[in-house]
Parts: structure tokens; C-alpha cells; sequence
């Protein structure tokens, strides 16, 4: 199993370096001169000048991507301009608020979506799966953005029973209780989509495994329907279930952009939205190269619970 | 293609979808023509008009614009963007699939790379940095949301691409002499355009959506230009002072992603010709019961097992196989009884309909009964039915590496095998299996127990399989072809096992099988099966010595002698026939060398003579 972390972990390096590459390429798209485009066009000529040299625009490409790619790797992602400070300290900062909404978002998705698969796949053709198949085509159709804003209506405006955005009080104690009342709004929102899917993919996961010639070996064996559908088909069906989360996971990041504007939420998304209308581009290519980079090391986990949950891939 | 049509019609909701989208679509094209306010000239003092008032059916927005007019000219940008980022996905997404596809090699190699490169972001990210570089705007926002979609497209592309490039018709036109583009476009481009068109049929929705999100988060379109997007975006200013100006362009968006959705699904099922054949219908825990008269539910015992009539079905849309028709067989105590037949002879639909394990749909027992010292299995309530399984009638069933459930060490489940049929501490349970494991001689039956069935060869396998069906003790043992999938020493063993297993617990067998030599090394009595039916049944020496209908002689044929190799079922010539279509007479008749024309007339009756019975109008030897 160590090694076969290890393998995988080296076998990223490329697609880290990759992702570096792609990012520094795009970000050199950028038309006209760099440091009048992020410094307006009435800039004085010195600052220009002078964030040219910080940016080492005044020298070669190549060079220079390898110059920032040594930075990055000893933790210095330059400096916003527009916050004044380090890029990776605002960074780490805001990523942490976006995994808290992401991995409870995720969290729900899993659990709401795969129970859902299941009783739909065990109950098929029955009313529940009619429902349940309904509210995923719904989940699945409403964009999380409109969605966040309904439920804000509904549940902050009109109901009063939970706050309007925000990740803590302004004037509160940083509570748990206070954290999971401001999350519950925006992870769901941001979880529709997801568990939509993940209901709908593990329905048709389990009914394919519903079929294989083990499952009827264990209702020869006496096992009760639950156990026959929880214990042997989901077990099973998990193998094809926990790649999507593994996806899933992407989409929920991308998705806790727009959630995280409609909800004031302090994440990285938000962040790179104001970077980016801002201009700071410093914070943009560092925040994205971050994430991805994370997203990368995420797949990497999917994989090792993949092949712990599932004897038959060689570790 | 009609029938594509019809089938995607006949799903209602994705009918709904089509049309929805099409009076969408209609509606933004003529949007020009409408007399509709100009959706750009604001009107402060008329801000926030609720739905309904004067002038302005849906109300106006925060400046005083006409939302109505707003909402189908943003409607109008929306489609259009999202179909213009689609179409753009789909062309470089084609244009890079095709190339790595058709050319192979490095530049496969080397534009794959960069396809799985840019995959590893989350897409937006991607979308934000290309937006970040080029600037917000409608057209930047396009580009983004087409760019992160062409690895989606180049993906599914190449592998048509590739599959398509190794068939003859491309070698041909390369023999040719033609030139790699022309190749491309009228031999490949045709045969790949379906895909593109279904990818583009199933991201479309997703485009409309995303550059929606951009211009929400106030990167797309700029004002006072109305997308969808932009007018939820300047919504959320107003959310509690004007509700009504995000219900409208959400509302929108979703009836949008909705029907394309709906159309989606309509399409990909359509295409799935699982859904059609009904393989992926869920089997319910027991088969679909459906006899025209309920037996009696109690009958003086013959044997242990007795099969009466039993008459199981597949029935798959207005098709109906008989797969068996009308079986009675009588399994005496501590008796071996084997049953016989080519695959697809129903021998073992028999045996599983016997506690209802056919998988069903399709499957239905429309007939007959199965009894358990006189109680019918089939009349049990569910709960009491499964009560048995496993327990008084366990299963041995070919194959077990299809058969163990491949995620579960073997102990777990041979200790589950115990556990659902009674309290037992986990260390008896284990130490039970333990045993069993040794009786049925698997070497190291300690490590072994928490082995997974992958782990093992196909010997152990079936080792395994024989003493999970062993734990519970049963008195019926139905063992569907254990030795098939052994080779021949394996098979010797496992065959010697289970006689003397058989022999020392006075178990019952039913023994499956294709294979005259293994029910004449096991069986006491024999019954053989074609197209449903027994056809022969007796006394096993007596059968191998004498055997009366031309199958049961054809199949003895079949084993080879001492030595003599592997078997041949081959050497019966001709296939046996489809069970949805059988004669009126003998089913085996277009075989048959004694054939005779009155053998077709009518159906034949199985002639019971002492010990024995057949089922032939002029049988190999007259059974006195
Ligand atoms: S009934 Fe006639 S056709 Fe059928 S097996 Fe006997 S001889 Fe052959």
C-alpha cells in the first residue's frame, strides 16, 4: 500500500508540472503590456517599470516560467497588489473556508446521493424511485447560484431560520454551532447538483450489480433483502460509485465559485473572482495553480480509497 | 432512424423536453420581431414594478428596464453563446480527437497528454484563468467555457477515431493513395459525426449554464447587455427588495437545463439497447409466481425434494420462452440425482426456481410446485422461503468466481452464510468454517479464510463454494454444474468430495451437468433434459447400458473414453431449438435420425415403465 501511495504520488509530479505550464502559458495570453494591464493605463512610468522587474517580464519566457515555478516551489507566490500581501498567505487562508464548504457539500452529496441510488435501484419502477427520479432531474437542472438564492429567500429572508451569508457572526465566538448555522445554506446549495448525479449514477450502478451471479448467491444463502442490497450489492456498487465522487469533487470545487459569492463566503473562489475583476493577477495564476494542484493530490486519495476498498486492484 | 425516433417519443419526458426546447428556440428567433420594449433604456421611477403591472408583464428591474424584454433578449444571448461555445468545443475538440486518433503514435501520445493535463483542473479554474488573461466579457466568456470542453470532446472523438481508423475502409483509401485530409473528411469525419452530435446534444445544456455563471459572477456579459447570467447577478442586489427579478431569469434558466436534460436522458436511452432488452431491470428477491391454480399446499412426501410440474418462463416484452416446461422429478434421501442436458436445455432454471432464485423479471414459475417433504417452496411466504434457502436446501454454483461476491474475504461469507440463519458467536461461526474448509481439504484453511476469491485458484474456488453450502447442514444439496469450469483432475477430486461428503452426512443431491461421465461416476438415477422437458429418466447403469431416446444415446456419446481426452458436446450435430418458438411435436426431431413424420404431430408423452420413462414415438431400445 506504501508503495503504492508512492507511485502515485510521483506519477503526479508531471501532471503538477503540467498544470504549471498550462497556467503560466494562459496567463501569458494576457494582450498588451502586462504591468499597464494591471496597473491601468494611467499608471506612472516608474511603477510600471518597477512591476515589470518584479514580475521579471523583462526577461525571456522560458526563463522566466522556471524563475516563478522556483519561487512557488520555495513558498513564494509573489504578492497581491490589490491585498498587499503575500499571495500564498491569502491563499492558504481562503482555502481552508472553501474545503469546509466543499467537504461538507461533498459530504452530503455522498451520503444523500449513493442512499438515494440505492433506494431507487432497490424500490425500481416503485414511487420512491419515481420521486427520487424527479428530484434528481430537478437537482440536476437548477443552477447552484439560482439555487443558493432561493434558499436564502426562503430560509433567511422569509423564514428567519438561518443567516443571510457569511461564514461567522461578525461580532461572534467563531462557534462550531454558529460555523455549521452559516454552512448549512450554501453547502446545500452547492450539493444539488452533485448528489443529482451521484443518486443517479449509483441507482444505475446497483441495479447492474443487482444482476451479477454473487447477488444471487447470496439470496441462496438465506441473506435478507437489506443485507442482499446493502451489504453485498452496495459493496459492490461502491467500486463505480467512488470514482464520481472523485469527480464529483471537482465539480463541487467549481462550483463553490459561485456559491461563495452569493453566500459572501470567505473562499478561495471569491477570491479569484475579485482578483481577477481587480486584475491582480499575481493572486489569479498563483490561486488557481494552488487549487488544481490540491485537486491533484485529491484524486490521489480517490484512487487509494478506491483500491483499499476494492481487493481485486493490485496495491 | 425512425425507430430511434419512435423509441425517443415514446419516453414521454424527453418528448417534453424536444418540444419545450423547440418553442424556446423558435420563440429567441423571432424575439427581433416581437413588440417588445427596448430591453437597455432604464425608467428609474418605474424601478422594481412587480409582475403584472401596467405595460410590463413580468415587471421591471432595478433601473426600470423591461424585464419581459430583458428576459428573452438575454434568452436570445444565452442559447446563442451557449450553442456558438458548443459548436466551437465540438470543432477543435473534433479536430484534435480525429488527428490523434488517425495519425497514432507520437502525436497521439503527446496531444493526449495535454488532454489529461488540462483535466486535471476543476474546469472552472481553468475557465477563470483564460477569462483573467483575455479580460471579462461575452466573448472571453465564450472562449473559456469552449476551451475547458474541448478535452471532453477530443477524448471521446479519439476513441472512435482510433477504432474507426483500423478497419479496412481507411486502409483501402490510404492503398489508394490518398492524401491524409481527404481521408479525414470524407471517410472518418461521416462515420464520427453521430458521436459529435450526441456530445454535443449532452454538454450543450451544461455551455448555456456556464456562461450564464460567468457572466453571474460579472466576468461575461458587460451592462447594461442582458444574459441570463448578468440579470441573476444584478438580482442578487435586489433579493429581498425585488424577489421577482431573480424568480424570472432563474426560472428561465432552469426550464432551459431541464428540457435539455430531459432530451438528454431521452437520447441516451434511447441509444441503450440495455434498456430496451429489459437487462436492467432490478430481479426481485424471489421469482414472479404466476400458476393458474395454486397446487395443494401439503402432499404425502415421495422424496426429500419432489418437483411437480414445474413449469418456469422468460418473458421478455411479447416474447415468451419456455425454458421449462412441465418437470416433475422425485429426489430420494441420501440419493444423487443428475440432471442432464446441453446449456439452454433448462436444467438449470430448474434448479433455481426450486426456492425462486430465477432472476425475474424476466423470469415467472407459471406452474407447478416444488416440495420440501411435501411443503411447496413456492406457496411460502417470502420470509419463510428465505428462512430455507441456504438452510435446508443449500447451492453449489458454477463458476465461483463470478459466484463468491468478489469484495468479501471467503470467511466473511461463509460466516454470513451461518449468521442470517441463527445466532452464533463470531468465534464459533469462524471456527465452524475452519472446519469445513478442512473437510473439504483446502490446504493452509486457516490463511485462506481471509483470502479474497480472486486469491484463489479454480479448484480451492469450488472447494470454497462446497463448503459454504455445507454450513448450515442441509438436507437438499442443488449443485449447478460445480465441475464445469475445472480441468479434469481438479474436477476428478472435487467430484470424489462430493460423493463422499454425500455418503457420510446422507446429504441429497441434485447434480446439474452437461456431462454423462460425471453423473456416471455420482449419480444413482439420472434424468435428462432437452428444450424443457425430461426426456429420459432412470436408473443410471441402467440408462448408460440401455439408453432409450436418441438425445439421452447422443449425449452418452458424447463422453470419451477412459483417457480419450476432452469432451466434444460438438458431436451432437444441429442446436436445440429456440424455447420461444418449439414444435408441436418431439422438439428434438430436426436431429433425430429416426425421425419419422407422425414424430412432429403432436406432443409426446413421457412412457413411464417400471424404473424407467421416455419421452420418444420409436425409442433405441423398447423399455418393456
Ligand atoms: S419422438 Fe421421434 S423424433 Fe423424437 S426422439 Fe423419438 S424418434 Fe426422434
Amino acid at each position: 500500500m506504501g508503495r503504492y501511495i508512492l507511485y502515485r504520488l510521483l506519477s503526479a509530479v508531471p501532471v503538477v508540472l503540467g498544470i504549471t505550464v498550462i497556467v503560466f502559458f494562459i496567463m501569458s495570453l494576457i494582450p498588451g503590456d502586462p504591468a499597464t494591464a494591471i496597473l491601468g493605463a494611467y499608471a506612472s512610468p516608474e511603477n510600471v517599470a518597477r512591476l515589470n522587474a518584479d514580475l521579471g517580464l523583462d526577461k525571456p519566457m522560458v526563463q522566466r516560467y522556471f524563475i516563478w515555478l522556483g519561487n512557488m516551489l520555495t513558498g513564494d507566490f509573489g504578492r497581491s497588489f490589490s491585498l498587499n500581501r503575500p499571495v500564498l498567505d491569502e491563499i492558504l487562508e481562503r482555502f481552508s473556508a472553501t474545503l469546509i464548504l466543499a467537504g461538507v457539500s461533498l459530504l452530503i452529496c455522498a451520503v444523500l446521493g449513493i442512499v438515494a441510488g440505492v433506494v431507487s435501484a432497490a424500490r425500481q419502477y416503485g414511487l420512491a424511485d419515481k420521486a427520487i427520479t424527479l428530484a434528481v432531474l430537478v437537482g440536476i437542472s437548477i443552477p447552484s447560484f439560482f439555487l443558493g438564492m432561493l434558499l436564502i429567500l426562503i430560509f433567511a429572508v422569509q423564514l428567519r431560520w438561518l443567516p443571510v451569508s457569511g461564514m461567522y457572526e461578525v461580532y461572534g465566538g467563531r462557534t462550531l454551532v454558529d460555523l455549521l448555522r452559516h454552512i448549512i445554506l450554501p453547502a446545500t446549495a452547492l450539493a444539488a447538483v452533485a448528489t443529482g448525479v451521484v443518486a443517479r449514477l449509483s441507482r444505475g450502478a446497483m441495479l447492474e450489480v443487482l444482476r451479477q451471479d454473487y447477488i444471487r448467491t447470496a439470496r441462496a444463502k438465506g441473506v435478507s433483502e437489506t443485507g442482499v442490497i446493502w451489504r453485498h450489492a452496495l459493496r459492490a456498487a461502491m467500486v463505480s460509485i467512488i470514482p464520481v465522487l472523485g469527480i464529483q469533487a471537482g465539480f463541487v470545487l467549481s462550483g463553490a465559485v459561485y456559491i461563495e459569492v452569493v453566500f459572501q463566503w470567505p473562499g478561495v473562489g471569491r477570491m479569484l473572482v475579485d482578483a481577477i475583476l481587480k486584475r491582480d493577477l499575481l493572486l489569479v495564476q498563483g490561486g488557481v495553480t494552488f487549487v488544481a494542484a490540491c485537486y491533484v493530490l485529491f484524486n490521489i486519495i480517490v484512487d487509494v480509497a478506491q483500491s483499499l476498498i476494492d481487493p481485486r486492484i493490485k496495491a | 432512424m425512425r425507430l430511434f425516433l419512435t423509441l425517443l417519443f415514446r419516453n414521454r419526458l424527453a418528448a417534453l423536453g424536444a418540444v419545450l426546447l423547440l418553442a424556446l428556440v423558435l420563440l429567441c428567433l423571432v424575439v427581433p420581431l416581437l413588440p417588445l420594449a427596448d430591453p437597455n433604456v432604464t425608467d428609474t421611477p418605474n424601478k422594481f414594478l412587480r409582475p403584472f403591472s401596467e405595460g410590463h408583464l413580468l415587471g421591471t428591474d432595478h433601473l426600470g428596464r423591461d424585464l419581459l424584454s430583458r428576459l428573452l433578449w438575454g434568452t436570445r444571448l444565452s442559447l446563442a453563446v451557449g450553442v456558438a461555445a458548443a459548436a466551437a468545443a465540438a470543432f477543435f475538440g473534433t479536430l484534435i480527437g480525429i488527428c490523434a486518433g488517425y495519425f497514432g503514435g507520437w502525436i497521439d501520445n503527446g496531444l493526449m497528454r495535454l488532454i489529461d493535463m488540462i483535466m486535471a483542473f476543476p474546469y472552472i479554474l481553468l475557465a477563470l484563468a483564460i477569462v483573467a488573461a483575455l479580460g471579462p466579457g461575452m466573448l472571453n466568456a465564450l472562449i473559456a467555457v469552449a476551451a475547458v470542453n474541448v478535452p471532453f470532446f477530443a477524448r471521446n472523438i479519439r476513441g472512435i477515431s482510433v477504432g474507426l481508423t483500423a478497419r479496412e475502409f481507411i486502409d483501402a483509401a490510404r492503398l489508394s493513395g490518398q492524401g491524409h485530409a481527404r481521408i479525414i473528411v470524407t471517410e472518418l469525419l461521416p462515420n464520427v459525426l453521430p458521436v459529435i452530435i450526441v456530445a454535443i446534444s449532452t454538454t450543450i445544456g451544461w455551455m448555456v449554464l456556464e456562461t450564464a455563471g460567468l457572466s453571474f459572477l460579472g466576468l461575461g456579459s458587460q451592462p447594461p447587455q442582458a444574459d441570463l447570467g448578468s440579470m441573476l447577478g444584478e438580482a442578487r442586489a435586489a433579493l429581498i427588495a425585488a424577489p421577482h427579478t431573480l424568480i424570472v431569469p432563474g426560472a428561465m434558466i432552469f426550464v432551459i437545463v431541464m428540457s435539455i436534460n430531459l432530451l438528454g436522458d431521452g437520447l441516451r436511452d434511447a441509444l441503450d439497447p440495455r434498456l430496451r432488452s429489459g437487462a436492467l431491470a432490478r430481479p426481485s428477491p424471489v421469482t414472479r409466481i404466476a400458476r393458474p391454480a395454486p397446487p395443494p399446499a401439503e402432499t404425502p412426501a415421495r422424496g426429500v425434494l419432489d418437483l411437480d410440474g414445474l413449469t418456469t418462463r422468460f418473458e421478455v416484452g411479447a416474447q415468451v420462452y419456455k425454458a421449462v416446461s412441465d418437470v416433475s422429478l422425485t429426489l430420494g434421501k441420501g440419493e444423487c440425482l443428475g440432471l442432464i442436458g446441453e446449456s439452454g436445455s433448462g436444467k438449470s432454471v430448474t434448479a433455481l426456481s426450486v426456492t425462486g432464485l430465477v432472476a425475474s423479471p424476466p423470469g415467472v414459475i407459471a406452474g407447478g410446485a416444488a416440495r420440501l417433504d411435501g411443503v411447496d417452496l413456492l406457496s411460502l411466504p417470502y420470509r419463510d422461503l428465505r428462512g430455507l434457502r441456504g438452510r435446508r436446501i443449500a447451492y453449489i454454483f458454477q463458476d465461483p468466481l463470478s459466484t463468491l461476491h468478489p469484495l468479501y474475504r471467503i470467511g466473511d461469507q461463509m460466516v454470513e452464510a451461518i449468521r442470517v440463519h441463527r445466532k452464533m458467536p463470531l468465534a464459533e461461526a469462524r471456527a465452524r468454517c475452519l472446519d469445513l474448509l478442512r473437510t473439504v481439504q483446502i490446504p493452509n484453511a486457516e490463511s485462506r479464510l481471509s483470502a479474497y476469491p480472486h486469491e484463489l485458484s479454480g479448484g480451492m474456488r469450488q472447494r470454497v463454494g462446497i463448503a459454504m453450502a455445507l454450513v448450515n447442514d442441509p438436507e437438499v444439496i442443488i449443485a449447478d454444474e460445480p465441475t464445469t469450469a475445472l480441468d479434469v483432475t481438479v474436477q476428478a477430486q472435487v467430484l470424489a468430495l462430493l460423493d463422499r461428503l454425500r455418503r457420510e452426512r446422507g446429504l441429497s443431491i441434485l447434480f446439474i451437468t452437461h456431462d454423462f461421465g460425471v453423473v456416471g461416476q455420482l449419480c444413482d438415477r439420472v434424468a435428462v433434459m432437452y428444450a424443457g422437458q425430461i426426456v429420459e429418466e432412470g436408473p443410471t447403469a441402467s440408462i448408460l447400458a440401455a439408453p432409450a431416446h436418441p438425445y439421452t444415446r447422443r449425449l452418452i456419446a458424447c463422453v470419451p473414453e477412459l483417457g480419450g481426452g476432452r469432451r466434444q458436446l460438438a458431436a451432437i450435430p444441429g442446436l436445440p431449438p429456440a424455447v420461444n418458438r418449439l414444435p408441436a411435436g418431439c422438439a428434438f426431431a430436426p436431429r433425430c435420425d429416426r425421425a419419422r413424420p407422425d414424430c412432429q404431430r403432436d406432443p409426446i408423452a413421457l412412457r413411464v415403465s417400471g424404473p424407467r420413462a421416455a419421452r420418444c414415438l420409436y425409442p433405441e431400445e423398447a423399455l418393456s
